[in-house]
């Protein structure tokens, strides 16, 4: 497996990227806006993207992802497509009956400087539906920008101000799992405090087995919800690379307050989320959340022999790698190597803060965003590693320098059910502490003598 | 509210004309004009043969499944090039979306190149865009010749490529002259045509131009031929070519499934060219024919009676009686294999019904398969196919090539000097052709299909929903992207694209394969769970009064 990748050095590259460990705008753009009721997402441009973009989707949940395309030719790319989107909006209007139409641009009607605000306006629409836009060339960010941008998006062109304030906040919960976002869900309900999560792909992409295809799944955030996000007393955008985007423009719209926190993964993480809640509610921590605290804390001690000084290596989106990065820390391994393919420019920063905060020494963990797993593996080649963390995409290096793999983040193609099974919070902490130890363990037991395999460990 | 199940309690509707217009009256006249010529219930009995309308513009918003230019040139046809650097130049996303989704398998050989399991872009960003992006793809490529040494360099565009005017033509000169690799450019941007099948031509053309025919050696076995338009997925290559050797028929070149440059180059030296994906490679096939004076001879190594069809007209082709009795040694032993497993999975699936709604050839070459396992096709359909693929190459002269086709570049070539050589006369081939119907010729899938069953170009979700809720086919045979709609509506589906991460399916091993796997779906018992035991029957029985 990869065996042409040179083994001897590793080559620092600036033009080429191989076997990339980001892909595209607008399959963010894709995901979150099938996190609102009731929408169709509209791909314009060429209609590949938008048949890559749900190809991968399904195949990362498993679940049916509707999306369409203004299927331009060459000619609508030299005279512009706005002739494709009119009658791309007819025929899903006529057709698909969504509430809304929610459009992101593509590399291709960028280029070419098509303007949506002039398009979408000059449109006769039917009575009570929408047409919303984002910005999303693929020559910028990543699939996690783009995820931002049509989160953003929902907030620009639906949220309206009342004046009646909803008592509600709005929880924008970053390029997770619908499992993850029940989850996070979780945690507003114990503190009892009312929200609106904004995108909510459970019920979406989690949706049960009935024996009927339901082109708007039950789940996904009420439109009437998105619109009264203007009413909101207070925002929390969860991993601040995928989520920021969206409270800011509630903030600048509406003057709507908010607090950017990490995605809560690992104890420390899920604690600055409970503390905020808190602070923000007045309340207490509810009993079950410092209970549900210290079954983790409980398992991480009991386990802790098996993980101590472990060197992993960490790949994926930022907000998930940074905290799956405080996570291993707190297990007491070592993070060799941590990375992600998003042009994150604070990336570095707290990745060097986490590492700070639990004393790890210059030069004991190599990181960088805009790498690509290609690089990964040419350094994992010169500094071993004792596990993988992230995507599928690391299961050619796993294979190849014979190194267990733990799954985690976006996405994951070649494993079944792991969407609807958290990584964040304390709960979700206990499913991964569980798979890495099980996967060292596991690994332990296939390794060892005869004479010390044990029944006990 | 009744309980939901998943009985098929009303009978499918039978497929009808007036059926088909019921479907259409739903569209808004300027689609249901498109979409009428799209769609056709075959009927043998006409006294003209009937036409449907295909490779034309996808109508926006309509939720078509097809991709683009770029996916067919670089998804298809080059990605399974193994000892080739093949290089998107363009933004991430389509480099990205074609690492490792498509199964060709690729092995891995000692001491050969092989950059399946890698995907190599420029990652443009937009300064790229502004300034243009020809220095990042010189360098970028000079990056990769630092760790690897390819055959050749694949260059693929991607949509902006083409709108800001980089010459990726100028780039693969330079770099093929300052490192004496060959550097192939492809104009493939996703916007050109109107389907992958833009993609496949551009990628046949660039293939002949400099590949094909660049290497002369000889060919040591006594009867050799190319396999074309088969991209191993699954294995599917493998098998093919394992009962090919079986027979004594060495290949010399795959095109492309777990295919190299270097084979490639060689190809012309082969006596017969084999297809198998019509659509995509047909192209190649018919030039090689014009400059080498290659026959070809259209197979279909998927299913029982065609791979044995195929095989006899190899052997036929080659007019050696030795080589065929080695064929029919094959054929028999072969069958006798696996005639008991065949005759088990008949059993269980004979009468069924199934849609067929593949890329531009599988949907035909599959419902040989269902046939020999004793099932119907009761719908068929291609994403990207041309009408010669639905009515026959008889049919090729009177396709009027619209503005989006006329783009794609149509090369007219002739003998090459000293590599031109025929097999047989030409009218020794008229007569072989009257005895080898597949000789030169495709006939198209109406021809196989039953009467009143359903044909269907470019399918969309719209008629997908309206067709399975009518026609209640027991199985739809599609790609990911509805895989879970129809799994979701309680219809039996599985990928033929991907196969659903199994296969092979071709030939004779394949056969038992796929009809294990389908028995598999059909069977699986949490079908029998769909509906939960308390929406079957009531719990709450009522009482007045205290009596019960």
């Amino acid at each position: 497996m990869l065996d042409a990748t040179p083994r001897d050095s590793v080559l620092e590259r600036t033009a080429l990227v191989a076997n990339p460990a980001k892909t595209c705008q607008p399959v963010g753009a894709i995901y979150a806006a099938l996190g609102v009721h009731g929408v169709m997402p509209h791909s314009h441009g060429s209609q590949g993207c938008v048949s890559f973009q749900r190809m991968f989707l399904t195949r990362h949940f498993k679940e049916p992802a509707m999306a369409s395309t203004s299927a331009f030719t060459e000619g609508a790319s030299v005279f512009g497509g706005g002739a494709n989107l009119k009658t791309a909006v007819r025929n899903i209007f006529d057709l698909y009956d969504p509430a809304v139409i929610a459009v992101h641009t593509t590399c291709l009607s960028e280029t070419i400087g098509d303007d949506l605000n002039s398009y979408v306006s000059a449109m006769e629409l039917p009575e009570g539906k929408q047409v919303i836009y984002c910005s999303t060339p693929s020559y910028q960010g990543s699939h996690i920008t783009g995820y931002a941008s049509m989160a953003a998006g929902f907030i620009t062109h639906m949220a309206q101000k009342s004046g009646v304030p909803s008592g509600k906040v709005m929880v924008v919960p970053g390029f997770i799992n619908p499992g993850d976002m029940r989850e996070i869900k979780h945690y507003f309900e114990e503190f009892d405090i009312a929200f609106t999560m904004m995108p909510d792909t459970t019920g979406v992409f989690d949706a049960p087995m009935t024996g009927t295809f339901e082109m708007y799944p039950k789940g996904g955030t009420p439109l009437a919800e998105v619109v009264a996000l203007g009413d909101a007393s207070y925002s929390f955008a969860l991993g601040s690379c995928a989520s920021e985007a969206a409270a800011n423009m509630l903030k600048n719209k509406h003057d709507v307050a908010y607090k950017a926190l990490p995605l809560p993964l690992g104890i420390a993480l899920t604690d600055e989320l409970v503390m905020a809640l808190a602070r923000y509610s007045g309340k207490p921590v509810p009993a079950v959340l410092e209970e549900e605290r210290g079954q983790l804390v409980d398992c991480m001690l009991d386990v802790h022999q098996y993980l101590d000084q472990k060197r992993v290596a960490i790949c994926g989106d930022p907000d998930t790698v940074l905290g799956l990065l405080s996570f291993v820390l707190e297990c007491g391994m070592v993070p060799a190597f941590v990375g992600t393919g998003t042009p994150a420019k604070d990336f570095d920063s707290q990745v060097e803060a986490l590492l700070a905060s639990f004393g790890v020494a210059e030069g004991v963990c190599w990181h960088k965003a805009e790498t690509d797993y290609f690089e990964l593996h040419q350094r994992i080649i010169q500094q071993p590693v004792d596990l993988l963390l992230g995507p599928s995409l690391f299961k050619q290096i796993a294979r190849a320098e014979d190194i267990p793999l733990v799954r985690a983040g976006f996405p994951v193609l070649d494993r079944y059910v792991h969407s609807y099974l958290p990584i964040v919070g304390y709960r979700g902490a206990l499913q991964l502490l569980k798979a890495l130890a099980d996967t060292i363990m596991d690994r332990q037991d296939r390794d060892c003598s005869d004479a010390d395999l044990e029944f006990v460990m | 509210m009744a309980p939901k199940t998943l009985e098929k309690e009303v009978a499918a509707v039978p497929v009808s004309t007036a059926y088909l217009d019921d479907v259409l009256d739903k569209y808004e006249p300027k689609v249901y004009k498109n979409r009428k010529k799209h769609l056709l219930v075959v009927d043998h009995t006409l006294e003209s043969p009937q036409e449907i309308m295909a490779n034309v513009r996808t109508i926006p918003g309509i939720l078509s499944h097809r991709g683009c230019c770029y996916a067919g040139c670089k998804g298809v046809v080059l990605a399974p090039l193994k000892d080739a650097l093949t290089i998107v130049h363009g933004p991430i996303g389509c480099s990205f979306y074609t690492w490792g989704t498509r199964r060709h398998k690729a092995s891995n050989d000692e001491g050969e190149l092989n950059l399946v399991p890698y995907t190599f872009s420029t990652d443009m960003h937009e300064t790229d865009i502004v300034f243009g992006g020809e220095k990042k793809l010189t360098a970028a490529i000079e990056e990769a010749l630092q760790l690897f040494t390819p055959s050749a360099i694949n260059i693929c565009s991607t949509c902006p490529v083409g709108l800001i005017g980089d010459d990726i033509n100028a780039v693969a000169a330079r770099i093929e002259e300052k490192y004496g690799i060959t550097t192939i450019a492809y104009s493939c941007e996703g916007y050109k045509g109107v389907s992958q099948s833009a993609g496949h031509h551009i990628a046949n053309n660039q293939l002949i131009k400099r590949i094909i025919g660049s290497n002369d050696a000889e060919p040591t076995a006594q009867y050799n031929v190319n396999l074309l338009g088969e991209y191993n997925i699954g294995g599917d290559g493998w098998e093919t070519e394992r009962i090919l050797k079986r027979c004594g028929i060495n290949v010399i070149s795959v095109m492309t499934g777990d295919g190299s440059i270097e084979e490639m180059r060689r190809s012309h030296k082969a006596d017969l060219n084999l297809v198998q994906c019509h659509r995509s490679i047909n192209y190649i096939a018919e030039m090689m024919q014009a400059q080498y004076g290659t026959d070809w001879l259209k197979v279909n190594f998927v299913g029982l009676t065609t791979t044995v069809r195929s095989l006899r007209q190899i052997a036929t082709y080659f007019e050696d009686t030795a080589l065929s009795a080695r064929v029919e040694e094959v054929i028999k032993d072969e069958l006798a294999q696996i005639a008991e497993d065949i005759e088990h999975y008949k059993t269980l699936l004979a009468g069924k019904t199934a849609a067929l709604y593949v890329g531009g050839s599988r949907s035909h070459h599959y419902q040989a398969l269902l046939r020999d396992l004793g099932m119907s096709t009761v719908i068929a359909g291609y994403e990207f196919a041309h009408r010669d693929d639905y009515e026959g190459r008889e049919i090729k002269g009177s396709i009027k090539i619209d503005a989006d086709s006329k783009n794609i570049e149509e090369l007219e070539l002739g003998p090459v000097d000293g590599k031109y050589r025929l097999r047989f006369s030409p009218d020794k081939l008229e007569a072989l052709k009257q005895e080898i119907e597949s000789l030169g010729y495709y006939e198209g899938i109406i021809k196989e299909m039953d009467n009143g069953t359903l044909l269907v170009d470019d399918l969309n979700h719209f008629e997908t929903e309206e067709f399975i809720r009518a026609l209640k086919p027991d199985v739809f045979f599609s790609g990911i992207k509805d895989k879970y709609v129809l799994q979701k509506s309680g219809t039996h589906s599985r990928q033929l694209h991907s196969y659903d991460y199994a296969g092979p399916y071709a030939g004779f091993k394949g056969a038992v394969n796929f009809a294990h796997d389908l028995v598999m779906d059909l069977n699986t018992p949490v079908w029998q769970q769909i509906v939960p035991p308390w929406r079957k029957e009531p719990l709450l029985v009522g009482s007045i009064g205290g009596e019960q």
